[in-house]
């Protein structure tokens, strides 16, 4: 069996609420021991100096790294089936463990899509080396007017359901949907856009007008947040708003959870980092729906997050093609990837100003996702499956390279701080 | 008169794309030489060497015979090779993307390529992959700042300055890309600018590109010293943006009636044609005396021979640093 120590690491685990120096033991796929280090680390340091001359034991020194659970992403499009070009359940799980991640969440919209048993198996079991959760469709075909069978969904192994990319625009459908899925606990993932108010390419602005780009309003986003949390409340159903980007559709959200009403939410890394100003350059890597917005709004996405509005930061990792991507703006596909420069985006955002400490950011990674999908991981402790990250939280770089089979990151050429070094999933090392 | 290369300095940048970008020096420049061509254009023989062995692409995305013509003379008489790449043909409907098409200008060598397009970036993307020089001849609601160069050439003409010159421009500004870039050159040069249009068809935040906004048309050319009408497309009722035509009319047609009654004396109009005639202008305002319609056109090809000869033309250098 494989032995690794990692010695003198820094673990933050909002799992067990630990933020300590200790070696971590790893036997095989699991922790064996967590040994603190208290004052006496330097005489224990020697003790351990004659046992690591054992071969069979790989040590790495993580002084002034961080150990970290592996990351949990709530928002993924993996592609395949369908457009296995763009991204494999293989490639994006790769691209996943660059990042530090140990599970992602896919998105339904494949071609075709997660609404029925097969597809639930075939991702179930394609080749992969992180965890995927996948996530059914609300309703067949992603058309907005039936239902899918998400009992089957369910009992294949969805952890939600959405029709992410498409919104359920017939409000009878979507109360219908949340009021199903409380017999599975499951939430319903919306994707809270106005389809008839949103015709645009980029955030309606003072840059959309100079631009003479066609515009999305905010209010596309906030009415549907706005129907989705009155349907929620009416209902008693489990809600959660995908990728929320506005000032105005995270105040509806504050004072919903206020009422005790059961509604979650996501912020994109691109959300909290990057605003309308970028499609200035025309980049298509800065076109996503929803759109960047403006300052205002990038603002309110940092003070959700900082107090808790917004539960968590999901990458809305969406590959596409260079060649699609390479379009005229209004032409080109919406989405970009983001999982290999998630973490460092909170860090780059949240940490190093002083908005938030490692250990509240990394609950946005991990702790709240697993909570609000009830999914089965437990963090770094003796017996747990040893999925964890070593990151170095100072690390200054520049992403210029991805794993992911897509490159259209808005983040290439843009220094961001904090790098994920390794990467273990269940005792295997991942060194980047 | 031509245009003396000892003291012309060519413009400091390859590509002609807006005219947000420009510097008022560079507009400035950009028109005087526009007047030393104007003269040639007089002359009976229009034709001067300035561009001899140097070729010109036109690729025309969207249909125009305008400004196309108006460029393709410009060329012609600076004695520049032109071929027309007509863009609704073959290749684009085989899926050829935007970035193919200027690979394959690219290796064809060409010293100018002067681009129109639906999207917004267009020669942005060309701008960025060739070595010549790109002009943007309309890239959707974004720009057309050959089209305000030469507007702005009119205007120097007429009035003999631009400063505290106040104008307003009426009709659909949201898709106006004429808008845009005059409102830039516009404020750029001095000129108090205003508009007035529906407000359905008058975009988020525009005040902030230091317009103040009507929408209440007597008001808005009350003391103005020119009215610049825009093409009311008929597509955007259609949309929903505007009841119908015939309430349009009612709004914000210019007719001798509005302008007795509300504008100055003195006021001129503009407008950068196709004119729908009756709609967003009376017939007889778009003939009248005050109207600079066709002084515009004259001037568009003017603007655009200087253009041409400004621009570095794929030598990686401006014209007039030495080139003649």
């Amino acid at each position: 069996m494989s032995k690794l120590i990692i010695k003198n690491a820094r673990v933050i685990d909002p799992f067990t609420d630990t933020d300590g120096a200790f070696d971590v033991l790893i036997e095989g796929e699991r922790v064996k021991e967590m040994r603190g280090r208290g004052k006496s680390e330097e005489r224990k340091g020697k003790r351990e100096k004659g046992r690591m001359k054992r071969k069979e034991r790989r040590v790495i020194n993580a002084r002034g790294l961080l150990v970290i659970p592996g990351l949990v992403d709530m928002h993924t499009h993996l592609r395949e089936p369908g457009r296995e070009d763009e991204e494999t359940i293989l490639s994006g799980t790769m691209s996943a463990l660059k990042g530090g991640y140990q599970a992602v969440v896919c998105m339904a919209n494949t071609e075709p899509p997660v609404d029925n048993l097969g597809i639930v198996k075939y991702i179930r079991e394609a080749e992969r080396v992180c965890d995927v959760y996948p996530v059914g469709a609300v309703t067949k075909g992603l058309k907005g007017v039936e239902l899918s069978e998400i009992g089957d969904l369910v009992n294949a192994g969805c952890v939600a359901v959405s029709d992410d990319g498409m919104p359920i625009m017939n409000s009878f459908i979507m109360r219908r949907a949340l009021e199903y899925c409380k017999q599975f606990g499951i939430p319903v993932i919306s994707h809270t856009e106005d389809l008839n108010l949103s015709s645009g390419v980029m955030n309606e602005g003072i840059v959309s007008t100079e631009l003479g780009l066609p515009g999305i309003p905010s209010c596309a986003e906030e009415a549907m947040v706005a129907r989705d949390i009155l349907l929620a409340r009416f209902t008693e159903s489990k809600l959660h708003i995908a990728h929320i980007s506005t000032k105005g559709s995270i105040e509806l959200v504050r004072r919903a959870k206020k009422e005790g009403v059961n509604v979650t939410c996501e912020a994109t890394p691109h959300h909290l980092s990057l605003t309308d100003e970028c499609v200035r350059s025309f980049n298509t890597n800065y076109k996503m729906n929803p759109p960047l917005r403006t300052e205002v709004d990038r603002k309110a996405v940092i003070e959700g997050l900082v107090d808790d509005t917004i539960d968590m930061i999901a990458t809305d990792h969406a590959p596409h093609a260079d060649f699609e991507k390479e379009l005229e703006f209004d032409r080109a596909p919406s989405g970009v990837i983001g999982l290999e420069t998630a973490l460092a985006c909170g860090i780059t955002y949240l940490v190093k100003p002083g908005l938030m400490d490692m250990k509240q950011l990394l609950r946005k990674f991990t702790v709240n996702p697993t909570r609000i999908l009830s999914l089965s991981i437990r963090g770094i402790s003796a017996g747990e499956y040893a999925n964890l990250a070593i990151v170095d939280p100072t690390c200054e770089w520049i992403p210029q390279k991805f794993l992911s089979k897509s490159k259209n990151s808005p983040f290439i050429g843009k220094k961001l701080y904090g790098k994920v070094l390794y990467t273990l999933y269940k005792g295997k090392l991942y060194e980047w | 008169m031509c245009p003396d290369s000892s003291e012309i300095k060519g413009l400091k940048r390859k590509d002609l794309l807006g005219i947000l970008e420009l510097e008022r020096e560079e507009i400035e420049l950009i028109l005087s030489t526009a007047v030393s061509f104007k003269e040639i254009l007089e002359r009976p023989i229009k034709v001067v060497p300035y561009l001899r062995g140097k070729t010109v692409a036109f690729l025309f995305f969207e249909p125009s015979t305008r400004t196309l013509n108006s460029f393709s003379l410009a060329a012609r008489r600076l004695s520049c090779d032109s071929v027309s790449v007509s863009a609704s043909s073959s290749s684009v409907l085989k899926g050829e993307t935007l970035l193919d098409t200027a690979k394959n200008l690219e290796a064809m060598k060409l010293n100018f390529v002067v681009v129109r397009h639906s999207s917004p970036g267009a020669s942005h993307i060309l701008a960025k992959n060739l070595t010549s020089s790109v002009v943007n001849a309309g890239d959707g609601c974004r720009e057309h700042p050959t089209q305000a160069l030469l507007d702005l050439l009119t205007i120097k003409e007429h009035f003999g300055k631009f400063d505290e010159l106040k104008v307003v421009i009426v009709g659909d500004i949201e898709h106006s890309r004429v808008a845009r870039s005059n409102i830039w050159g516009m404020t750029k040069l001095g000129m108090d600018v205003s508009i007035c249009g529906p407000p359905t068809l008058i975009p988020r935040d525009i005040d902030k590109m230091g317009v103040r906004v009507y929408y209440n048309l007597k008001e808005a050319i009350k003391g103005k010293d020119i009215i610049y009408v825009l093409r009311i497309q008929k597509e955007r009722q259609a949309a929903g943006l505007f009841p119908s035509t015939r309430e349009y009319i009612k709004l914000y047609s210019i007719t001798e009636e509005v302008l007795e009654k509300y504008a100055k004396k003195k006021v001129v109009i503009m407008h950068p044609g196709p004119v729908n005639r009756g709609v967003e202008l009376a017939p007889s305002v778009a003939d009248g005396m005050r109207s600079l319609i066709l002084p515009q056109v004259t001037n568009g090809v003017a603007v655009r021979m200087a253009c041409f000869y400004l621009l570095p033309g794929g030598t990686g250098e401006g014209r007039g640093m030495g080139q003649l």
